[in-house]
């Protein structure tokens, strides 16, 4: 193997992008850990142990950005899953303008997060927006999206739903694809039809392009950001606040030291649920 | 074999990084004109919001008489822009001159460290205490003013008061009984914009010459962690007002949807009456709507006496010298300059002022009637700074606070007590005795 190695590509190669790597992203993590220990003002630092993690987790919107963080993340994720699978189904069955109805739903992806954002703020305004003024032409009186504290994180997730859900039908086609005709030959043959193929073909073999979906979007969703504060600004007050955001604020305010203690903490809620999900997922998928 | 590939990537790695870095030095110094005369070039770094027509106009006539060129950068403003200072400063990066918000903002930079002691200079005498405070540390003096003074309060539609018979109101009870008799009119009482959330301050910031008339050492006990809003009653009312405007349903419909520019509107076009807003931004109103500027009354925000009805005032920007840049004579004959007579007159024939300015000697004939209307209350006595230039503690999420008591999300209690643990981490951050 050492021999081999040898004689084919020297190590050294990996020193341009190891160099970029080092510098730019473990260095800073590195440094992060070290700053989150004290108060910093950039110009200097004064070490204060643990003192900006217990304010941190003092602060009153904490709460609120812990709990929409994880409803935002988890139900984006589970909308993502249902809606890519369904729309994947669609999309594989040979059905006329595949490729053009393709098109239209990786459409939203390419598109900036944060013009999706502006653009959705102004389609959701209460008495001039599209979407109130479509509902009234039917005599609905529309909610106030993103006004309404009740249901603006809400409203913010159907956007992200929209905007992400492109993505999860590709990798749902890719993984659909890649099933042999065979197996659904061989349950039509035993008499099944459409409905019992996709419940016991598509499904348990699409597991693996299920976890993926899942667990991208949980990870993203649980660092969301631009679309929430292009939106919202995590308000009206604090109801649409996501960890992220409430980091971000702090940053603004110029509490460097606090606001990279809640980096750190949220680097380990991201590994805290993203480890454990990703080795329960991927052990399913060993069992099948 | 290896030493070569090692040379290669070296000199690969360097030759890739060099450009980057070398970016950002800024191209100043001294280069000849055609004439021979020689000019020096600085650079002023100013936010994207603020007006800079009457800097430009100083910049144009220095470069006549003075032989400087200044020439403007821009960078975001708000607290991005505070991120964009501060890095600068971190790296060494700042240009010869800064435009910053003066007060607690600008003590936040220690500025001791950065910028030039002004405080030496003749000409420096003619400029007011009242301003220099809120640009010193110590015995030392880092800024001239940049603008003219403004002042926080009500803006009112001139038009709706004639036709309803209203008059200007001079306690809080009369302000509310004009607010009920504008909305019997079916005009909106008064335009909210909580979209662009820092609008939503104004009624508490602007309730200040309020609390510093009756209780005038608050802002120096509340900097020693001995006063706070919410056990404080007269702190407290400025929360009490915003809310009592709620719970009467006095704000425009919409209020989260509404932006800055929208409200502006609503009160230039007298759709709706009133605005709390601070004067500064009254050139927005004759930049989008021309005439209706003269619409445009304002009033200091009242209290429960009404021989006692003042505005609280802010002090203008600061333009600051950077002490490690490369021109710095240049930049402190420029600042002198801009507070010289010449320099004065060509920064009014530029701008028009919104507020008195804090250089002695220097009469305002032609403003605003708004701005008018609040020189009464300055020739008067009748002012109060904003408390961030009396004390250095002011809170981030102010104005989502109140955006949450001004939409009736929570009291006014409960705001003030939010608001009163927000400030512990800016005192803690600060460093201050007694947090």
């Amino acid at each position: 193997m050492k021999k081999l190695l040898n004689n084919t590509y020297s190590y050294w190669f990996l020193v341009p992008a190891g160099l970029i790597y080092v510098t730019f992203f473990i260095a800073p993590t590195f440094m992060s850990f070290f700053f989150s220990l004290t108060r910093w003002t950039l110009f200097d630092w004064e070490f204060i142990g643990l003192e900006n993690f217990i304010m941190f987790f003092q602060e009153s919107s904490l709460k609120v950005g812990f709990r929409n963080t994880l409803f935002f993340a988890t139900v984006t994720a589970l909308s993502k899953v249902v809606l890519g699978f369904a729309l994947g189904l669609v999309l594989t069955m040979g059905i006329r303008f595949t490729g053009f109805l393709r098109s239209i739903v990786f459409f939203p992806t390419i598109l900036s997060i944060v013009a999706v954002g502006i653009t959705f703020r102004r389609l959701m305004h209460p008495a001039h927006g599209a979407i109130n003024r479509t509902l009234a032409l039917f005599g609905i009186s529309g909610p106030n999206w993103l006004g309404n504290v009740d249901i603006a994180m809400l409203s913010v997730s159907l956007v992200d739903v929209w905007r992400g859900v492109g993505i999860a039908t590709v990798i749902f086609i890719a993984g659909m694809q890649a099933i042999p005709r065979d197996y659904y030959e061989a349950v039509s043959i035993d008499g099944g039809g459409f409905w019992r193929q996709v419940w016991h073909v598509t499904v348990p073999l699409s597991r693996p392009a299920t976890n993926s979906v899942l667990l991208l979007a949980m990870i993203g969703g649980l660092r969301t950001f631009d679309l929430v504060w292009t939106m919202t600004g995590g308000g009206p007050g604090f109801s649409t606040d996501l960890i992220a955001s409430i980091i971000y604020k702090q940053y603004q305010a110029g509490f460097y030291g606090l606001a990279t203690a809640g980096n750190v903490i949220l680097f380990f809620v991201v590994a805290a649920i993203a480890v454990p999900l990703f080795w329960f997922l991927n052990r399913k998928e060993v069992t099948l | 074999m290896k030493t070569r590939i090692i040379m290669v990537t070296v000199i690969a790695i360097v030759a890739l990084t060099l450009p980057v870095f070398a970016g950002g030095q800024g191209e100043t110094g001294s280069e000849a004109t055609g004439d021979g005369q020689e000019i020096t070039e600085l650079t002023l770094l100013v936010d994207n919001q603020s007006p800079i027509e009457g800097i430009e106009a100083v910049a144009a006539r220095a470069e006549e008489e003075l032989g400087i060129r200044v020439e403007i950068e821009l960078r975001p403003g708000g607290t991005e822009g505070d991120n964009v200072v501060k890095t600068r400063l971190a790296t060494g990066e700042m240009a010869d001159l800064m435009y910053y918000n003066s007060g607690s903002l600008f003590k936040a930079l220690s500025p001791e460290r950065h910028f030039v002691d002004l405080s030496d200079m003749s000409f420096m005498d003619r400029i007011l205490d009242s301003f220099k405070e809120t640009v010193s540390v110590g015995d030392g003096v880092y800024g001239i003013p940049a603008d003219s003074a403004f002042g926080g309060g009500w803006y009112y539609n001139r038009r709706v008061y004639e036709e309803l018979g209203l008059e200007v109101p001079h306690t809080w009870d009369q302000l509310m009984e004009n607010l009920a008799a504008v909305e019997a009119a079916g005009i909106e009482p008064v335009a909210a914009s909580f979209a662009d959330t820092w609008t939503a301050q104004i009624i508490v910031l602007g309730d200040f010459y309020n609390v510093y008339s009756e209780y005038p050492d608050f802002a120096a006990d509340y900097t020693a962690n001995e006063a706070h809003f919410a056990d404080t009653p007269i702190a407290l009312r400025g929360f009490q007002k915003m809310q009592e405007v709620h719970d009467a349903g006095y704000f425009s419909a919409n209020p989260v949807a509404t932006t800055f520019d929208e409200a502006l509107a609503m009160v230039a076009t007298g759709e709706a009456a009133h605005y709390p807003m601070l004067t500064v931004v009254l050139p927005n109103i004759e930049a989008a709507h021309g005439d209706l500027i003269n619409d445009i009354g304002f009033f200091g925000q009242p209290g429960s006496d009404p021989d006692d009805h003042g505005v609280t005032l802010w002090m203008p920007a600061t333009l600051a010298v950077y002490a490690d840049g490369e021109n710095v004579d240049a930049a402190t004959r420029f600042v002198e300059y801009f507070v010289s007579d010449a320099g004065v007159e060509a920064f009014l024939s530029a701008r028009t002022v919104t507020g008195p300015m804090v250089i002695e000697g220097v009469e305002l004939d032609d403003a605003y009637p708004a701005v008018q209307e609040m020189l009464t209350y300055v020739n008067n006595g009748l002012t109060a700074p904003a408390l961030e230039f009396l004390s250095p503690i002011k809170g981030p999420n102010l104005e989502q606070i109140l955006v949450q008591v001004g939409l009736g999300l929570v009291s006014a209690e409960e705001g003030a007590a939010e608001y009163d643990r927000d400030v512990v981490r800016q005192a803690r951050q600060l460093g201050l005795e007694g947090w």
